[in-house]
Protein backbone atom coordinates (compact mmCIF):
# COMPACT_ATOMS: atom_id res chain seq x y z
CA UNK A 1 0.00 0.00 0.00
CA UNK A 2 1.06 3.59 -0.70
CA UNK A 3 0.48 7.62 0.37
CA UNK A 4 -2.35 8.11 -2.03
CA UNK A 5 -4.01 4.54 -2.78
CA UNK A 6 -7.56 4.23 -2.61
CA UNK A 7 -8.39 0.86 -0.99
CA UNK A 8 -11.80 -1.14 -1.02
CA UNK A 9 -13.43 -3.05 2.34
CA UNK A 10 -13.79 -6.20 1.08
CA UNK A 11 -16.48 -6.86 3.65
CA UNK A 12 -18.87 -3.56 2.78
CA UNK A 13 -19.07 -0.24 1.32
CA UNK A 14 -16.19 1.54 2.84
CA UNK A 15 -13.42 3.17 0.69
CA UNK A 16 -10.66 4.99 2.18
CA UNK A 17 -8.00 7.04 0.83
CA UNK A 18 -4.11 6.24 2.23
CA UNK A 19 -3.29 9.59 3.78
CA UNK A 20 -0.52 7.84 5.74
CA UNK A 21 1.07 3.99 5.87
CA UNK A 22 3.90 1.64 7.17
CA UNK A 23 3.99 -2.29 5.83
CA UNK A 24 1.01 -3.43 8.03
CA UNK A 25 -2.34 -4.79 6.72
CA UNK A 26 -4.97 -2.51 6.47
CA UNK A 27 -8.30 -4.06 7.50
CA UNK A 28 -11.80 -3.28 7.06
CA UNK A 29 -14.55 -5.29 8.57
CA UNK A 30 -12.30 -7.90 9.67
CA UNK A 31 -10.96 -8.35 6.01
CA UNK A 32 -8.08 -6.99 4.52
CA UNK A 33 -8.65 -4.09 2.11
CA UNK A 34 -7.51 -3.63 -1.76
CA UNK A 35 -7.78 -1.59 -4.33
CA UNK A 36 -10.03 -3.83 -6.19
CA UNK A 37 -13.56 -5.50 -4.18
CA UNK A 38 -13.38 -9.29 -4.48
CA UNK A 39 -15.88 -10.57 -6.20
CA UNK A 40 -16.92 -12.55 -3.35
CA UNK A 41 -17.42 -10.26 -0.46
CA UNK A 42 -16.21 -11.44 2.71
CA UNK A 43 -18.16 -11.52 5.84
CA UNK A 44 -18.39 -8.66 7.84
CA UNK A 45 -16.62 -9.57 11.59
CA UNK A 46 -18.81 -8.77 14.60
CA UNK A 47 -15.61 -6.97 16.34
CA UNK A 48 -15.08 -4.66 13.39
CA UNK A 49 -18.27 -3.77 12.36
CA UNK A 50 -18.84 -0.45 14.12
CA UNK A 51 -18.86 1.02 10.73
CA UNK A 52 -17.36 3.89 9.12
CA UNK A 53 -17.88 7.92 8.67
CA UNK A 54 -17.59 9.81 5.35
CA UNK A 55 -14.71 12.02 5.99
CA UNK A 56 -13.32 10.89 9.17
CA UNK A 57 -9.63 10.71 9.38
CA UNK A 58 -8.69 7.13 11.41
CA UNK A 59 -5.08 6.45 12.75
CA UNK A 60 -3.40 4.81 14.62
CA UNK A 61 -1.72 4.95 18.41
CA UNK A 62 1.22 5.49 16.95
CA UNK A 63 0.37 7.78 14.21
CA UNK A 64 1.98 5.83 11.49
CA UNK A 65 -1.51 5.52 9.97
CA UNK A 66 -3.89 7.84 9.06
CA UNK A 67 -6.82 7.02 6.49
CA UNK A 68 -9.58 8.95 5.11
CA UNK A 69 -13.03 7.55 5.06
CA UNK A 70 -14.02 8.79 1.40
CA UNK A 71 -17.20 6.20 1.50
CA UNK A 72 -18.84 5.23 4.54
CA UNK A 73 -19.91 1.31 4.97
CA UNK A 74 -20.99 -0.88 8.37
CA UNK A 75 -17.22 -2.32 8.77
CA UNK A 76 -14.46 -0.61 11.08
CA UNK A 77 -10.53 0.07 10.02
CA UNK A 78 -7.72 -1.71 11.60
CA UNK A 79 -4.33 -2.32 11.23
CA UNK A 80 -3.42 -6.25 11.79
CA UNK A 81 -6.33 -6.56 14.13
CA UNK A 82 -5.78 -3.56 15.67
CA UNK A 83 -8.67 -1.29 15.59
CA UNK A 84 -8.00 2.73 13.97
CA UNK A 85 -9.52 5.18 16.28
CA UNK A 86 -10.99 8.16 14.74
CA UNK A 87 -8.15 11.55 14.45
CA UNK A 88 -9.71 14.29 16.86
CA UNK A 89 -8.95 17.39 15.13
CA UNK A 90 -10.27 20.68 16.65
CA UNK A 91 -11.94 22.77 13.89
CA UNK A 92 -10.21 25.72 13.11
CA UNK A 93 -12.31 28.67 12.65
CA UNK A 94 -12.98 29.29 8.93
CA UNK A 95 -10.48 31.66 7.24
CA UNK A 96 -11.22 31.68 3.91
CA UNK B 1 -4.39 11.64 -4.11
CA UNK B 2 -5.99 14.37 -6.38
CA UNK B 3 -7.54 17.84 -5.11
CA UNK B 4 -11.10 16.67 -7.10
CA UNK B 5 -11.69 14.12 -4.51
CA UNK B 6 -12.82 17.38 -2.42
CA UNK B 7 -15.81 17.66 -4.83
CA UNK B 8 -16.04 14.01 -5.66
CA UNK B 9 -16.71 13.35 -1.63
CA UNK B 10 -19.34 16.32 -1.33
CA UNK B 11 -20.85 14.88 -3.93
CA UNK B 12 -21.08 11.27 -2.58
CA UNK B 13 -22.66 12.43 0.56
CA UNK B 14 -25.11 15.75 -0.66
CA UNK B 15 -25.48 14.94 -4.13
CA UNK B 16 -28.94 17.28 -4.30
CA UNK B 17 -27.88 20.15 -1.97
CA UNK B 18 -27.16 23.32 -3.46
CA UNK B 19 -23.45 24.08 -3.07
CA UNK B 20 -22.82 27.24 -5.62
CA UNK B 21 -25.14 30.04 -6.01
CA UNK B 22 -23.42 32.87 -9.16
CA UNK B 23 -26.14 35.53 -10.99
CA UNK B 24 -29.71 33.78 -9.79
CA UNK B 25 -28.10 30.43 -10.83
CA UNK B 26 -27.89 27.22 -8.17
CA UNK B 27 -25.68 24.33 -8.37
CA UNK B 28 -25.87 21.23 -6.41
CA UNK B 29 -22.56 19.31 -5.63
CA UNK B 30 -23.86 16.63 -7.83
CA UNK B 31 -24.17 18.90 -11.01
CA UNK B 32 -21.06 20.73 -10.20
CA UNK B 33 -19.08 17.61 -10.07
CA UNK B 34 -20.72 16.02 -13.44
CA UNK B 35 -19.97 19.34 -14.97
CA UNK B 36 -16.05 19.11 -13.71
CA UNK B 37 -16.33 15.57 -15.34
CA UNK B 38 -17.20 17.53 -18.82
CA UNK B 39 -14.97 19.75 -18.26
CA UNK B 40 -11.86 16.88 -18.07
CA UNK B 41 -13.76 15.75 -21.69
CA UNK B 42 -12.87 19.60 -23.09
CA UNK B 43 -9.94 19.64 -21.85
CA UNK B 44 -8.71 16.34 -23.19
CA UNK B 45 -9.80 17.17 -26.35
CA UNK B 46 -8.06 20.42 -26.17
CA UNK B 47 -4.99 19.02 -25.93
CA UNK B 48 -4.15 21.68 -23.96
CA UNK B 49 -1.24 22.13 -20.88
CA UNK B 50 -2.61 24.76 -19.05
CA UNK B 51 -6.49 25.58 -18.18
CA UNK B 52 -6.29 28.99 -17.87
CA UNK B 53 -9.56 31.63 -16.66
CA UNK B 54 -9.22 34.96 -17.76
CA UNK B 55 -12.90 35.85 -15.84
CA UNK B 56 -14.54 37.21 -13.08
CA UNK B 57 -15.56 34.84 -10.51
CA UNK B 58 -18.41 32.07 -11.32
CA UNK B 59 -19.35 28.20 -11.31
CA UNK B 60 -16.54 28.31 -14.29
CA UNK B 61 -13.83 28.32 -11.71
CA UNK B 62 -15.07 25.96 -9.86
CA UNK B 63 -15.94 23.68 -13.18
CA UNK B 64 -12.38 24.62 -14.36
CA UNK B 65 -10.52 23.64 -10.98
CA UNK B 66 -11.71 20.71 -10.71
CA UNK B 67 -11.90 19.57 -14.22
CA UNK B 68 -8.31 20.73 -14.73
CA UNK B 69 -6.93 18.58 -11.08
CA UNK B 70 -8.95 15.52 -13.19
CA UNK B 71 -7.33 15.98 -16.02
CA UNK B 72 -3.81 16.40 -14.43
CA UNK B 73 -3.13 19.78 -16.15
CA UNK B 74 -2.65 22.71 -13.86
CA UNK B 75 -5.14 25.50 -13.53
CA UNK B 76 -3.88 29.18 -14.07
CA UNK B 77 -6.35 31.49 -13.01
CA UNK B 78 -4.81 35.05 -14.67
CA UNK B 79 -5.50 38.69 -13.22
CA UNK B 80 -7.94 40.34 -16.00
CA UNK B 81 -6.91 43.81 -14.56
CA UNK B 82 -3.35 43.54 -15.87
CA UNK B 83 -2.38 45.64 -19.28
CA UNK B 84 -2.50 44.08 -22.36
CA UNK B 85 1.04 43.76 -22.44
CA UNK B 86 1.79 42.05 -19.47
CA UNK B 87 -1.49 39.60 -19.66
CA UNK B 88 -0.35 38.10 -23.55
CA UNK B 89 3.36 37.42 -21.93
CA UNK B 90 1.58 35.94 -19.10
CA UNK B 91 -0.35 34.11 -21.86
CA UNK B 92 3.21 33.16 -23.35
CA UNK B 93 3.97 31.28 -20.76
CA UNK B 94 1.36 28.98 -20.68
CA UNK B 95 0.75 28.22 -23.96
CA UNK B 96 -0.79 25.62 -25.10
CA UNK B 97 -3.67 26.47 -23.08
CA UNK B 98 -7.54 26.36 -22.46
CA UNK B 99 -8.58 29.86 -21.73
CA UNK B 100 -12.20 29.96 -20.44
CA UNK B 101 -13.32 33.90 -20.97
CA UNK B 102 -12.94 36.99 -22.52
CA UNK B 103 -12.60 35.57 -26.04
CA UNK B 104 -12.50 39.16 -27.76
CA UNK B 105 -9.35 39.91 -25.58
CA UNK B 106 -7.31 36.81 -26.29
CA UNK B 107 -7.72 37.12 -30.10
CA UNK B 108 -6.82 40.74 -29.50
CA UNK B 109 -3.48 40.06 -27.91
CA UNK B 110 -2.63 36.32 -27.91
CA UNK B 111 -4.21 35.17 -30.81
CA UNK B 112 -0.64 33.76 -32.73
CA UNK B 113 -0.08 31.84 -29.07
CA UNK B 114 -2.15 28.17 -29.97
CA UNK B 115 -4.74 28.41 -27.53
CA UNK B 116 -8.39 26.95 -27.55
CA UNK B 117 -10.35 29.93 -26.12
CA UNK B 118 -14.26 29.50 -25.15
CA UNK B 119 -16.61 32.32 -23.87
CA UNK B 120 -17.57 31.54 -20.25
CA UNK B 121 -21.18 30.34 -20.99
CA UNK B 122 -19.86 27.88 -24.20
CA UNK B 123 -17.56 26.68 -21.67
CA UNK B 124 -20.06 25.87 -18.71
CA UNK B 125 -22.80 24.51 -21.45
CA UNK B 126 -20.10 22.26 -23.69
CA UNK B 127 -19.00 20.96 -19.63
CA UNK B 128 -22.60 20.16 -18.79
CA UNK B 129 -22.91 18.10 -22.22
CA UNK B 130 -19.63 16.25 -22.51
CA UNK B 131 -20.58 14.38 -19.07
CA UNK B 132 -18.76 10.77 -19.60
CA UNK B 133 -20.68 7.64 -18.36
CA UNK B 134 -19.56 7.24 -14.61
CA UNK B 135 -16.46 5.13 -13.68
CA UNK B 136 -15.79 4.95 -17.43
CA UNK B 137 -12.68 7.43 -17.06
CA UNK B 138 -8.98 7.14 -15.63
CA UNK B 139 -8.43 10.01 -14.20
CA UNK B 140 -5.29 11.84 -12.99
CA UNK B 141 -3.81 10.36 -9.77
CA UNK B 142 -2.95 13.68 -8.44
CA UNK B 143 0.81 13.49 -8.16
CA UNK B 144 1.75 16.70 -9.47
CA UNK B 145 0.50 20.53 -10.02
CA UNK B 146 -2.67 21.23 -9.51
CA UNK B 147 -2.77 25.12 -9.53
CA UNK B 148 0.04 27.88 -10.95
CA UNK B 149 -0.31 31.32 -10.34
CA UNK B 150 1.67 34.06 -10.86
CA UNK B 151 2.62 36.29 -8.14
CA UNK B 152 1.80 39.98 -8.88
CA UNK B 153 5.17 40.72 -9.90
CA UNK B 154 5.41 44.08 -7.67
CA UNK B 155 9.36 43.78 -7.89
CA UNK B 156 10.43 41.84 -10.95
CA UNK B 157 8.88 40.17 -13.29
CA UNK B 158 5.88 37.52 -11.81
CA UNK B 159 6.78 34.47 -10.65
CA UNK B 160 4.68 31.30 -11.70
CA UNK B 161 4.16 29.73 -7.87
CA UNK B 162 3.17 26.23 -8.16
CA UNK B 163 0.71 24.08 -5.87
CA UNK B 164 0.62 20.04 -5.79
CA UNK B 165 -2.36 18.43 -5.48
CA UNK B 166 -0.63 17.31 -2.35
CA UNK B 167 -0.43 20.81 -0.59
CA UNK B 168 -3.21 21.89 -1.34
CA UNK B 169 -4.89 18.57 -0.11
CA UNK B 170 -2.84 18.96 3.23
CA UNK B 171 -4.25 22.55 3.80
CA UNK B 172 -7.80 21.67 3.19
CA UNK B 173 -7.69 17.77 4.84
CA UNK B 174 -5.48 19.54 8.09
CA UNK B 175 -7.96 22.78 8.21
CA UNK B 176 -11.14 21.81 7.29
CA UNK B 177 -13.52 19.42 9.12
CA UNK B 178 -15.60 17.32 6.24
CA UNK B 179 -19.48 18.46 6.10
CA UNK B 180 -18.67 20.70 9.12
CA UNK B 181 -21.22 23.16 7.84
CA UNK B 182 -24.80 23.50 8.96
CA UNK B 183 -27.56 23.04 5.83
CA UNK B 184 -28.47 26.91 5.84
CA UNK B 185 -24.89 27.94 5.74
CA UNK B 186 -23.28 29.86 3.34
CA UNK B 187 -19.89 31.70 2.10
CA UNK B 188 -19.92 34.72 0.23
CA UNK B 189 -17.05 35.18 -1.91
CA UNK B 190 -16.13 38.21 -3.26
CA UNK B 191 -12.39 37.90 -3.83
CA UNK B 192 -11.15 37.58 -7.48
CA UNK B 193 -10.67 33.71 -8.85
CA UNK B 194 -6.78 34.52 -9.49
CA UNK B 195 -5.95 34.96 -5.66
CA UNK B 196 -4.81 32.26 -3.33
CA UNK B 197 -7.86 33.19 -0.92
CA UNK B 198 -10.28 32.99 -3.50
CA UNK B 199 -9.27 29.59 -4.73
CA UNK B 200 -9.05 28.61 -0.94
CA UNK B 201 -12.39 29.91 -0.31
CA UNK B 202 -13.85 27.92 -2.69
CA UNK B 203 -11.96 24.56 -1.72
CA UNK B 204 -12.41 24.88 1.60
CA UNK B 205 -16.08 25.46 1.32
CA UNK B 206 -17.07 22.96 -0.71
CA UNK B 207 -15.71 20.11 1.67
CA UNK B 208 -17.38 21.80 4.61
CA UNK B 209 -20.44 21.48 2.28
CA UNK B 210 -20.73 25.09 2.81
CA UNK B 211 -23.12 26.95 0.27
CA UNK B 212 -20.93 29.17 -2.22
CA UNK B 213 -22.28 32.15 -2.94
CA UNK B 214 -20.47 34.61 -5.30
CA UNK B 215 -20.40 38.42 -6.01
CA UNK B 216 -18.47 39.23 -8.98
CA UNK B 217 -17.61 42.46 -8.77
CA UNK B 218 -17.58 44.22 -5.07
CA UNK B 219 -19.66 47.20 -3.74
CA UNK B 220 -20.14 47.71 -0.23
CA UNK B 221 -23.82 47.73 -0.89
CA UNK B 222 -24.29 44.86 -2.72
CA UNK B 223 -22.21 43.00 -0.49
CA UNK B 224 -25.21 44.15 1.75
CA UNK B 225 -27.27 43.48 -0.07
CA UNK B 226 -26.65 39.65 -0.56
CA UNK B 227 -25.44 39.04 2.85
CA UNK B 228 -29.48 39.64 3.77
CA UNK B 229 -30.76 38.26 0.61
CA UNK B 230 -28.85 34.89 1.10
CA UNK B 231 -28.70 34.61 4.73
CA UNK B 232 -24.76 34.73 4.86
CA UNK B 233 -23.02 33.56 7.18
CA UNK B 234 -19.22 33.53 6.31
CA UNK B 235 -17.83 36.20 4.49
CA UNK B 236 -14.18 36.87 3.36
CA UNK B 237 -12.88 40.14 2.75
CA UNK B 238 -9.43 42.26 1.92
CA UNK B 239 -9.06 45.17 4.41
CA UNK B 240 -9.84 47.79 1.64
CA UNK B 241 -13.56 45.75 1.43
CA UNK B 242 -14.31 46.07 4.74
CA UNK B 243 -12.95 50.03 5.45
CA UNK B 244 -15.68 50.37 2.47
CA UNK B 245 -18.23 48.65 4.03
CA UNK B 246 -17.56 50.14 7.57
CA UNK B 247 -18.01 53.49 6.05
CA UNK B 248 -21.25 52.80 4.44
CA UNK B 249 -22.58 51.66 7.25
CA UNK B 250 -21.79 54.79 8.92
CA UNK B 251 -22.83 56.97 6.12
CA UNK B 252 -26.42 54.98 6.58
CA UNK B 253 -26.81 52.04 4.72
CA UNK B 254 -28.55 49.40 6.16
CA UNK B 255 -29.09 46.03 5.52
CA UNK B 256 -30.22 42.56 7.84
CA UNK B 257 -26.75 41.37 9.01
CA UNK B 258 -28.20 39.30 11.81
CA UNK B 259 -27.22 35.74 9.98
CA UNK B 260 -23.54 36.88 9.38
CA UNK B 261 -21.55 34.46 11.75
CA UNK B 262 -18.13 34.69 10.64
CA UNK B 263 -16.47 37.40 9.37
CA UNK B 264 -12.54 36.35 7.81
CA UNK B 265 -9.78 39.34 6.71
CA UNK B 266 -6.62 39.18 5.25
CA UNK B 267 -4.56 39.57 2.65
CA UNK B 268 -3.08 43.48 3.83
CA UNK B 269 -2.46 45.15 6.70
CA UNK B 270 -5.69 46.20 8.43
CA UNK B 271 -5.93 49.61 10.07
CA UNK B 272 -6.84 49.09 13.86
CA UNK B 273 -9.38 52.04 13.47
CA UNK B 274 -11.47 49.43 10.63
CA UNK B 275 -11.34 46.72 12.23
CA UNK B 276 -12.50 48.18 16.05
CA UNK B 277 -15.21 49.67 14.67
CA UNK B 278 -16.41 46.51 12.62
CA UNK B 279 -16.46 44.87 15.83
CA UNK B 280 -18.74 47.17 17.04
CA UNK B 281 -21.24 47.21 13.71
CA UNK B 282 -21.27 43.29 14.11
CA UNK B 283 -21.34 42.42 17.66
CA UNK B 284 -22.33 39.00 16.95
CA UNK B 285 -20.00 38.03 14.65
CA UNK B 286 -16.79 36.36 14.89
CA UNK B 287 -13.67 37.71 13.16
CA UNK B 288 -10.47 35.97 12.27
CA UNK B 289 -7.20 37.36 10.84
CA UNK B 290 -5.95 35.05 8.14
CA UNK B 291 -2.46 35.24 7.45
CA UNK B 292 -0.95 33.34 4.47
CA UNK B 293 0.41 33.35 1.04
CA UNK B 294 -0.03 31.78 -2.31
CA UNK B 295 3.45 29.75 -1.52
CA UNK B 296 1.47 28.31 1.42
CA UNK B 297 -1.32 27.52 -0.32
CA UNK B 298 -3.70 30.06 1.93
CA UNK B 299 -3.41 30.31 5.39
CA UNK B 300 -0.91 29.38 8.06
CA UNK B 301 -1.48 31.63 10.84
CA UNK B 302 -5.20 33.23 12.16
CA UNK B 303 -6.14 35.04 14.77
CA UNK B 304 -9.52 34.16 16.30
CA UNK B 305 -13.07 35.40 16.93
CA UNK B 306 -12.27 34.96 20.63
CA UNK B 307 -9.00 36.21 20.91
CA UNK B 308 -10.43 39.71 18.77
CA UNK B 309 -13.25 40.39 21.05
CA UNK B 310 -10.63 39.88 23.91
CA UNK B 311 -8.37 41.96 22.61
CA UNK B 312 -10.80 44.56 21.90
CA UNK B 313 -12.22 44.63 25.56
CA UNK B 314 -9.28 44.93 27.30
CA UNK B 315 -7.61 47.37 29.52
CA UNK B 316 -4.12 45.69 29.03
CA UNK B 317 -2.00 47.43 26.10
CA UNK B 318 -0.37 44.03 25.23
CA UNK B 319 -3.88 41.81 25.12
CA UNK B 320 -5.53 45.13 23.07
CA UNK B 321 -2.48 44.93 20.58
CA UNK B 322 -3.30 41.64 19.37
CA UNK B 323 -6.01 43.44 17.06
CA UNK B 324 -2.74 44.15 15.04
CA UNK B 325 -1.04 40.78 14.93
CA UNK B 326 -1.55 37.96 13.15
CA UNK B 327 -2.41 35.44 16.07
CA UNK B 328 -0.98 32.31 16.12
CA UNK B 329 0.49 29.13 13.13
CA UNK B 330 -2.38 27.37 12.96
CA UNK B 331 -1.28 23.76 14.08
CA UNK B 332 -0.51 21.72 11.16
CA UNK B 333 2.24 24.51 10.58
CA UNK B 334 5.67 25.05 11.73
CA UNK B 335 7.07 29.01 12.05
CA UNK B 336 10.44 30.17 12.83
CA UNK B 337 11.64 33.91 13.09
CA UNK B 338 15.54 33.80 12.42
CA UNK B 339 18.27 36.18 11.94
CA UNK B 340 19.71 37.71 8.00
CA UNK B 341 22.44 34.67 9.17
CA UNK B 342 19.88 32.05 9.43
CA UNK B 343 19.89 31.83 13.40
CA UNK B 344 16.38 31.40 15.25
CA UNK B 345 15.05 34.63 17.33
CA UNK B 346 13.82 34.38 20.48
CA UNK B 347 10.56 36.22 21.70
CA UNK B 348 10.16 39.98 20.42
CA UNK B 349 13.15 39.81 17.97
CA UNK B 350 12.32 40.50 14.60
CA UNK B 351 13.77 38.73 11.65
CA UNK B 352 12.11 37.00 8.90
CA UNK B 353 9.68 34.48 8.59
CA UNK B 354 9.75 31.00 7.42
CA UNK B 355 7.10 28.29 7.71
CA UNK B 356 7.30 24.59 7.18
CA UNK B 357 4.34 22.08 6.66
CA UNK B 358 2.35 20.17 3.79
CA UNK B 359 0.61 23.13 2.51
CA UNK B 360 3.76 25.13 1.97
CA UNK B 361 5.04 24.33 -1.80
CA UNK B 362 7.46 27.20 -2.25
CA UNK B 363 7.93 25.91 -5.28
CA UNK B 364 7.99 28.45 -8.53
CA UNK B 365 8.37 26.88 -12.28
CA UNK B 366 11.59 27.96 -12.43
CA UNK B 367 13.08 26.41 -9.03
CA UNK B 368 12.38 25.83 -5.24
CA UNK B 369 12.61 28.30 -2.73
CA UNK B 370 12.59 25.94 0.27
CA UNK B 371 15.64 25.35 2.05
CA UNK B 372 17.15 21.41 2.75
CA UNK B 373 15.43 20.91 5.92
CA UNK B 374 11.95 22.13 3.89
CA UNK B 375 11.22 25.71 5.41
CA UNK B 376 10.02 28.42 3.41
CA UNK B 377 11.24 31.80 3.49
CA UNK B 378 8.45 34.13 3.30
CA UNK B 379 10.10 36.98 2.72
CA UNK B 380 8.03 38.65 5.33
CA UNK B 381 9.84 40.15 8.36
CA UNK B 382 8.03 40.45 11.48
CA UNK B 383 7.96 38.93 15.31
CA UNK B 384 6.45 36.50 17.65
CA UNK B 385 5.42 38.43 21.49
CA UNK B 386 6.02 35.91 24.65
CA UNK B 387 2.68 34.76 24.44
CA UNK B 388 3.32 33.42 20.54
CA UNK B 389 0.85 35.54 18.45
CA UNK B 390 2.65 36.37 15.48
CA UNK B 391 3.35 40.07 14.44
CA UNK B 392 4.00 41.32 10.32
CA UNK B 393 6.17 44.55 10.37
CA UNK B 394 6.41 43.92 6.49
CA UNK B 395 8.03 42.82 3.80
CA UNK B 396 11.56 41.88 4.27
CA UNK B 397 12.64 43.27 1.19
CA UNK B 398 11.17 47.05 3.03
CA UNK B 399 13.07 46.76 5.84
CA UNK B 400 14.76 50.35 6.26
CA UNK B 401 18.69 49.98 6.99
CA UNK B 402 19.86 53.19 8.32
CA UNK B 403 23.37 52.71 9.72
CA UNK B 404 23.87 49.31 9.77
CA UNK B 405 20.21 49.32 11.98
CA UNK B 406 17.13 47.53 10.66
CA UNK B 407 13.94 49.36 11.01
CA UNK B 408 10.76 48.07 9.86
CA UNK B 409 8.44 50.33 8.41
CA UNK B 410 4.55 48.85 10.30
CA UNK B 411 6.37 50.20 13.70
CA UNK B 412 6.60 54.03 12.15
CA UNK B 413 3.65 53.59 10.42
CA UNK B 414 1.67 52.85 13.85
CA UNK B 415 2.97 55.37 15.64
CA UNK B 416 2.18 58.04 12.74
CA UNK B 417 -1.09 56.84 12.52
CA UNK B 418 -1.65 57.97 15.96
CA UNK B 419 -2.20 61.93 15.31
CA UNK B 420 -5.36 62.52 14.67
CA UNK B 421 -4.52 64.56 11.46
CA UNK B 422 -3.38 61.40 9.63
CA UNK B 423 -5.47 59.09 7.88
CA UNK B 424 -2.79 56.82 5.71
CA UNK B 425 0.87 56.79 6.14
CA UNK B 426 4.06 55.13 4.77
CA UNK B 427 7.24 54.40 6.00
CA UNK B 428 9.86 53.78 3.21
CA UNK B 429 13.82 54.01 2.82
CA UNK B 430 15.36 57.19 1.28
CA UNK B 431 18.81 57.67 0.31
CA UNK B 432 20.61 59.14 2.67
CA UNK B 433 24.48 60.37 2.35
CA UNK B 434 25.31 60.06 5.84
CA UNK B 435 23.30 56.38 6.68
CA UNK B 436 22.82 54.73 3.34
CA UNK B 437 18.96 55.02 3.92
CA UNK B 438 16.68 56.61 6.26
CA UNK B 439 13.23 56.91 6.91
CA UNK B 440 10.76 58.60 4.39
CA UNK B 441 7.06 58.88 5.40
CA UNK B 442 4.50 59.66 2.57
CA UNK B 443 0.94 60.80 4.63
CA UNK B 444 -2.39 61.61 3.82
CA UNK B 445 -4.37 64.17 5.57
CA UNK B 446 -7.65 63.14 7.18
CA UNK B 447 -10.47 65.13 5.14
CA UNK B 448 -11.06 68.64 7.31
CA UNK B 449 -8.19 68.18 9.27
CA UNK B 450 -5.36 70.69 8.87
CA UNK B 451 -1.99 70.17 7.70
CA UNK B 452 0.49 69.08 11.11
CA UNK B 453 3.60 70.39 11.48
CA UNK B 454 6.68 67.98 10.32
CA UNK B 455 7.64 68.99 14.04
CA UNK B 456 4.98 67.75 15.71
CA UNK B 457 4.96 64.96 13.35
CA UNK B 458 8.50 64.10 14.40
CA UNK B 459 8.39 64.35 18.39
CA UNK B 460 5.36 62.39 18.12
CA UNK B 461 7.76 59.25 16.78
CA UNK B 462 10.24 60.44 19.04
CA UNK B 463 7.93 59.95 21.82
CA UNK B 464 7.41 56.90 21.13
CA UNK B 465 10.43 55.15 19.22
CA UNK B 466 14.09 55.39 18.96
CA UNK B 467 15.75 58.36 17.44
CA UNK B 468 16.86 56.85 14.58
CA UNK B 469 13.13 55.89 13.05
CA UNK B 470 12.29 59.70 13.56
CA UNK B 471 11.43 60.50 9.50
CA UNK B 472 13.99 62.43 8.04
CA UNK B 473 11.93 63.25 4.91
CA UNK B 474 7.84 63.95 5.32
CA UNK B 475 5.51 64.26 2.19
CA UNK B 476 2.56 64.78 1.76
CA UNK B 477 0.35 63.04 -0.29
CA UNK B 478 -3.67 62.85 -1.84
CA UNK B 479 -3.70 59.16 -1.05
CA UNK B 480 -1.45 56.04 -1.19
CA UNK B 481 -1.43 53.43 -4.22
CA UNK B 482 -2.32 50.46 -3.01
CA UNK B 483 -3.21 47.22 -5.46
CA UNK B 484 -6.79 46.05 -6.05
CA UNK B 485 -6.29 43.21 -3.18
CA UNK B 486 -5.61 46.28 -0.52
CA UNK B 487 -1.49 45.73 -0.71
CA UNK B 488 0.28 48.82 -0.45
CA UNK B 489 2.89 49.84 -3.25
CA UNK B 490 5.64 50.85 -1.50
CA UNK B 491 7.45 50.98 -4.46
CA UNK B 492 5.18 53.50 -6.20
CA UNK B 493 5.95 55.55 -2.70
CA UNK B 494 9.60 55.33 -2.92
CA UNK B 495 9.09 57.08 -6.47
CA UNK B 496 7.42 59.45 -5.23
CA UNK B 497 10.19 60.45 -2.93
CA UNK B 498 12.83 61.06 -5.65
CA UNK B 499 10.50 63.18 -7.73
Amino acid sequence: MKHGSRLKSAACDTEVMVIRCADGQIECGGAPMGVDRPAEAAALTADFSAGTLMGKRYVDADGAYELLCVKPGKGSLAVDGVALVVKDAKPLPASD
Amino acid sequence: MNLALLLEMAAEAAPDRVGLVCDGKRWTYGALLDAARGAFELIEQSNAEYVALLDESSEAAVIAVFGAALAGVPYCPLNYRLPDADLAALLGRISPALVIGDEERISRIASDQGHTVMARQEFTLKAQEAVPEPDSREYDPGEGVAIQLFTSGTTAAPKAAILRHSNLLGYILGTVEFAGAEESDSALVVVPPYHIAGISALLSSVYSLRRIVMLPVFSPEAWLDLIAAEAISNAFVVPTMLARIVDALDRGQSSDVSTLRAIAYGGGKMPLTVIRRALELFPDAGFTNAYGLTETSSTVALLGPDDHREAFASGNPDVQARLTSLGKPIPTIELEIRSESGEVLGPNEAGEIYVRGEQVSGEYREKSALDAEGWFPTRDAGYLDANGYLFLSGRADDVIVRGGENMSPGEIEDVLLMHPSIADACACAVPSVEWGESVGAALVIREGCDLPSEDDLRSLVRSRLRSSRVPEKIIFVDALPYNEMGKLLRRKVKVAFSA
